[in-house]
């Protein structure tokens, strides 16, 4: 809401500077957003009066003008078409300056002298409007400086009000709230019920009665539309944001900002039979003020006439109907329109208007009258006519009851922490306009005004009084409350030392989106649909992730294209998976890792991380979070047929770890060998807590074997095999060499493995261990064809 | 015997010259060993008398003494030489760079939470998480923002269908938390949010911490005193705070909180606003079933990367989700 310091001011004058008055209502909660002077700095511009106007002799677009400036009359050669004789316009004079430090200077144009300058409102600062000069009223007095003429000494001020505060949705409003602040009387001017001349009166039905418990009408026969507003009440609207259109909509416009209620004018001329206000019909049509047609919907309200729709309600009116210069009747429109009916629907239609914005909000239930009666004076004294009777329409079970809310004392001080002596607490209520109904024994019953819709329950009327007394007045007092210890379950583990973890292995933490490219996302994960935002920001921000890799990837290639080659990325948070009904989210750790397994450098070379570096951080991060996983060879639409590890827990799916498929790597535009894992975080975080076991005294026996194996059989195959006959004091079993050649023979590999056994309690004999390796041996041989190499 | 002095005097001299251990060791033996040319000596002292015998063993003793001590000098002597050397051709360039995996680094947003976390941890606080695709149950009607309601304007939400959606807050954490539990509580849900918005200062996700506290007697005074520890806390700053009144539908009384970000050219305090805050609204209580005579509460909420802007001086929000190498390795 943006309105004019000065008009406030005529309702509530503080002896506050402009700064201090902004900061007062900011901290009562009227957070004002910024501020404008009402006009450019200048000086040295008096009305000046045209006192004739004949053709330039050189040039067809300019005119030889001689003006007043209540002192002396000067040659002026001015280019506005709408120069004339007898008009009154803002003058520059030699002198002046101009805002942007524009001086004027004796001038000579095309071969004319010109001594000052003819002002359009542009050039003062004063609006965008470039046609022409500003014209002044034929009463405005020639020789007075503008400044003081227009008052210029304002400004507009923009305040951001909550959607609760309806009711400072005027200067009203607005000046209700200084008055409390400061404890002053708060002054609008009178308003008297205008006697009618006539007893025509429009025809209203209400059908809608929910939507409109409330609405009243009024003609006003032969007005002269044709007159404008008045320069006061154009400048009034200016500083407040509205343009001026024409008298009846600038009257209609004032009173909003002045009291609050949106109202309507309509060509009586053009409202067949009368007014209804109704539900519209599916397929309706309505062109609208801004000149666009709609189609209107059954949950739409609207003014109709008993022919067709005139205006949406609340929202904005139709052009058919609307007033214009040639309108000789009016129909005034005041009316009260249900908050819940009306919110979203001019949004729905693409509009947001000035009334639209306080109907949703909720305007004042009992305004309706006086808005109508100020409205109609304000018209009489600028267009003239004959006002006839106010016909009243109202739907009393529609319309908001009066309400009356309880205060306890007690609650106030439970609630704010602070105790507000009874005297402030009254002073502060009645001054918002709240009426204390009955002291009660511990506090107050207060009845809430009809301009205050947001007051309806006892923490409303403790808002009201923290707010007024001020925030900051409050004391500051620690919380109390037990503080008992928590149960924390020791084999999980936090996700901040998974994440460290990551950070102390090289991997640098990315957030990337939630929802992804669905061209990606189909790359990486073909079989899964992504669940698709109705709205999204763009389209490749349009489904959600059912993978961490579509963001990790499109990151990888950002930065690949930013000269970046030793990309190390992980990632936690969730994916999204339709399922069935439901939708699954399931936390998620993924990674990405592509160029040198080392930084480069003298010492640690150029290698390229491959499958197996990746693996050895995870199989780390699995130690620390004391959990087994087995890694299997496995296929991945995304990932490289030959190089593709599904990871399980006690056969349970925890994960993947793979080299990105080459053809996506290409459709991704990436460059080198990508590697990504992406793990079920809530699968891994538990492990398990300690148990302590005794430390063999007794030396622990080593065996070395190497064989020939098939290169089908996985290393995995084989350590299942030994294990299962190396008895219960195989303490571990290592691969200390992989070796495939053609010495070998097609399809074979040597795999060199160690075995180690150690018994708790006694030293193993030679005899036992060497049955034991034996048997390991054997059970190769007979279960997976291997043959001992010599 | 005058054999024996010219040979010790020999022996000397080749002591002296030996350079090497080996060396050394060959005069070792050509002298002393058994069949040493002084071990030899004793040979001669068969021809002696028995009177002069024991004068004659003596010399040869002491002249194997002599022999044997020069020897040992001259060992200890290159076998220090010998591990200098070899120390001097062990040195290395310790400027060089040292070997194996450079250190990775925590995004901004997290070390930021990471902090927030764990200060409300040392006061209690547990640390709660939801669903981020939420209903509008738990998004909005459970926290007083019916369907017709003004403040959804001021959430830019992303919809699915009409009952589901992307969370706009981390609110709804709490209504699932308190629905789940019984008071008092007091917890802090971190998380991701989005909201249909995207410009220079409005990035479709971003994350909030909001925190709750519902206890048996707690007032606007203790979410006063809460809110303006942590933020010196986190700005290791005792730095001005202000509460302004503000609206949110699940607070009342709500307020907005301005931080003192430097000084007007007047010199008067430049406000940032920083926070949200307020007593919990009683509807929201009654929508989780706890009753709101009973108990009371407070909730705060905050930004996370305007936090983290503030803290690290960043002055473009969308480089949080642009991920560059080159901005988040500034953070580790």
């Amino acid at each position: 809401m943006k309105f004019s310091e000065q008009w406030l001011r005529e309702w509530v004058n503080p002896a506050i500077g402009t700064q201090e008055l902004m900061d007062q209502i900011t901290m009562a909660g009227l957070e004002v957003d910024g501020f404008e002077p009402v006009a450019g700095q200048f000086s040295g511009v008096v009305v000046g009066e045209v006192q004739s106007v004949t053709p330039h002799p050189d040039a067809d677009k300019l005119r030889v003008c001689q003006v007043s400036d209540g002192t002396q009359t000067v040659q002026v050669v001015c280019g506005a078409p709408n120069v004339r004789d007898g008009l009154k316009v803002p003058f520059a004079v030699v002198g002046a300056v101009l805002p942007g430090d524009f001086k004027i200077k004796k001038a000579k144009l095309r071969g004319q002298p010109s001594e000052g300058m003819l002002c359009s409102e542009s050039e003062l600062g004063l609006s965008e409007s470039h046609d022409g000069l500003m014209e002044l009223p034929a009463d405005a007095p020639v020789g007075q400086y503008v400044a003081d003429y227009l008052n210029l000494n304002d400004v507009t001020i923009d305040v951001d009000l909550t959607p609760n505060r309806s009711d400072c949705l005027s200067i009203k409003g607005i000046a209700r709230e200084v008055g409390v602040l400061n404890s002053l009387v708060v002054e609008g001017p009178e308003i008297h019920p205008v006697e009618a001349v006539h007893s025509e009166v429009p025809d209203i039905r209400i059908e809608a009665t929910a939507g409109c418990p409330r609405y009243l009408g009024r003609i006003l026969r032969n007005v002269n539309l044709r007159s404008q507003s008045p320069l006061w009440m154009q400048e009034k609207l200016r500083r407040s944001g509205i343009r001026s259109i024409d008298a009846a909509v600038d009257v209609t416009n004032y009173v909003m900002l002045e009291l609050g209620q949106p109202m309507h004018a309509f060509d009586r001329t053009e409202i067949q039979g009368g007014i209804v206000v109704r539900m519209a019909k599916a397929g309706e049509k309505l062109v609208l003020l801004d000149g666009q047609e709609v189609e209107l919907t059954e949950q739409t309200l609207i003014i109709a006439d008993h022919e067709k729709p005139v205006a949406i309600a609340g929202v904005m009116g139709g052009e058919h109907s609307g007033v214009s210069a040639q309108t000789g009747d009016l129909i005034l429109e005041s009316a009260y329109f249900d908050p819940i009916t009306l919110a979203g629907k001019a949004r729905g239609y693409g509009l947001h208007t000035d009334a639209s914005h306080r109907f949703e909000r909720g305007v004042d239930y009992k305004l309706a009258r006086e808005a109508m009666e100020r409205a109609t004076q304000l018209l009489l004294e600028i267009v003239g006519g004959e006002p006839g009777e106010i016909i009243e329409v109202i739907s009393k079970d529609d319309l908001p009851k009066d309400r009356s809310v309880d205060l306890r004392a007690t609650r106030l001080y439970d609630v704010l922490g602070l105790d507000i002596d009874r005297t402030t607490v009254e002073e502060i209520l009645t001054r918002l306009g709240l009426h204390i109904d009955k002291l009660l024994k511990d506090g107050w019953r207060v009845s809430v005004p009809s301009f205050r819709p947001d007051i309806s329950i006892e923490e409303d009327l403790i808002e009201e009084v923290g707010r007024i007394f001020g925030y900051n007045n409050l004391p500051v007092t620690e919380p109390t409350g037990s503080l008992g210890l928590r149960q924390e379950d020791e084999a999980t583990r936090p996700i901040s030392a998974i994440q460290s973890f990551f950070v102390d292995n090289g991997y640098q933490e990315a957030i990337t989106y939630s929802f992804v490219d669905p061209k990606v996302q189909q790359l990486i994960d073909p079989e899964r649909e992504g669940i698709a935002l109705a709205n999204p920001i763009s389209s490749d921000l349009s489904v959600m992730r059912t993978s961490l890799w579509s963001g990790l990837l499109k990151t990888a290639a950002y930065n690949q294209n930013r000269q970046q080659a030793r990309i190390r990325l992980f990632e936690t948070g969730l994916r999204f998976e339709q399922v069935g009904e439901r939708i699954d989210q399931q936390q998620m750790l993924a990674g990405v890792v592509v160029g040198s397994q080392y930084p480069e450098n003298w010492a640690n070379g150029r290698r390229t991380a491959d499958f197996f570096d990746v693996k050895g951080d995870l199989e780390s991060l699995f130690r620390l979070l004391g959990i087994e996983i087995q890694f299997v060879g496995s296929q991945h639409p995304a990932l490289h047929p030959g190089q593709t590890a599904e990871l399980l827990r006690d056969g349970e799916h925890v994960g993947w770890l793979g080299t990105l498929h080459p053809q996506v790597q290409k459709n991704l535009e990436l460059n080198g060998t990508i590697l990504v894992f992406e793990l079920f975080l809530d699968s891994i975080v538990t492990g398990y807590v300690p148990n302590f076991k005794e430390i063999s005294k007794f030396p622990e026996v080593r065996r070395d074997l190497a064989m020939i194996v098939g290169s089908d059989i996985a290393f995995a195959d084989v350590e299942r095999v030994a294990k299962k006959h190396a008895g219960e004091q195989l303490t571990a079993l290592r691969a200390f060499d992989v070796y495939e050649g053609e010495n070998l023979g097609e399809g074979n590999r040597s795999l060199a493995l160690s075995l180690f056994w150690q018994h708790p309690e006694r030293t193993l004999n030679e005899d036992e261990v060497h049955s034991l390796f034996n048997g390991v041996i054997d059970a190769l041989k007979e279960e997976l064809g291997a043959t001992l190499r010599s | 015997m005058e054999n024996l002095e010219q040979l010790v005097q020999d022996g000397l001299a080749a002591v002296d010259k030996a350079d090497s251990l080996q060396a050394l060791d060959h005069i070792r033996v050509e002298y002393l060993g058994k069949k040493g040319v002084i071990t030899q000596q004793a040979k001669t002292l068969g021809k002696l008398s028995a009177e002069e015998r024991p004068a004659a063993g003596q010399k040869i003793n002491e002249a194997k003494g002599q022999v044997e001590q020069a020897i040992n000098a001259r060992r200890t002597e290159l076998e220090r030489a010998a591990i200098e050397a070899k120390l001097a051709s062990e040195s290395i360039d310790v400027t060089l760079p040292g070997r194996g995996q450079d250190l990775g680094g925590l995004h901004p947003v997290t070390r930021t939470l990471q902090r927030i976390e764990q200060f409300f941890s040392r006061a209690g606080y547990t640390v709660e998480q939801g669903p981020e695709i939420e209903d509008d149950y738990h998004n909005f009607e459970a926290l007083n923002i019916p369907g017709h309601h003004p403040a959804r304007a001021m959430h830019d939400t992303f919809y699915f269908n009409p009952g589901t959606l992307l969370r706009t807050h981390t609110s709804p954490v709490q209504i699932r938390t308190m629905e789940a539990g019984k008071p008092p509580f007091r917890m802090i849900c971190p998380g991701r949010v989005y909201r249909c918005d995207s410009d220079m200062t409005h990035t479709p996700m971003f994350h909030q911490v909001e925190g709750l506290l519902v206890e048996k007697d707690v007032s606007f005074a203790d979410l006063k005193s809460t809110v303006e520890e942590f933020l010196r806390v986190f700005f290791e700053r005792d730095l001005e705070v202000r509460f302004r009144p503000s609206y949110f539908p699940f607070t009342e009384p709500s307020a907005e909180v301005d931080i003192e970000w430097g000084r007007e050219a007047d010199g008067s305090i430049k406000w940032l606003e920083v926070m949200g805050c307020g007593m919990v609204h009683p509807k929201v209580f009654e929508h989780c079933g706890i009753d709101a005579e009973e108990y009371r509460g407070f909730a705060f909420g905050l930004g996370v990367e305007r936090l983290a802007m503030l803290r690290y001086g960043v002055n473009d929000l969308r480089m949080f989700f642009e991920n560059d190498l080159r901005f988040l390795r500034q953070f580790r």
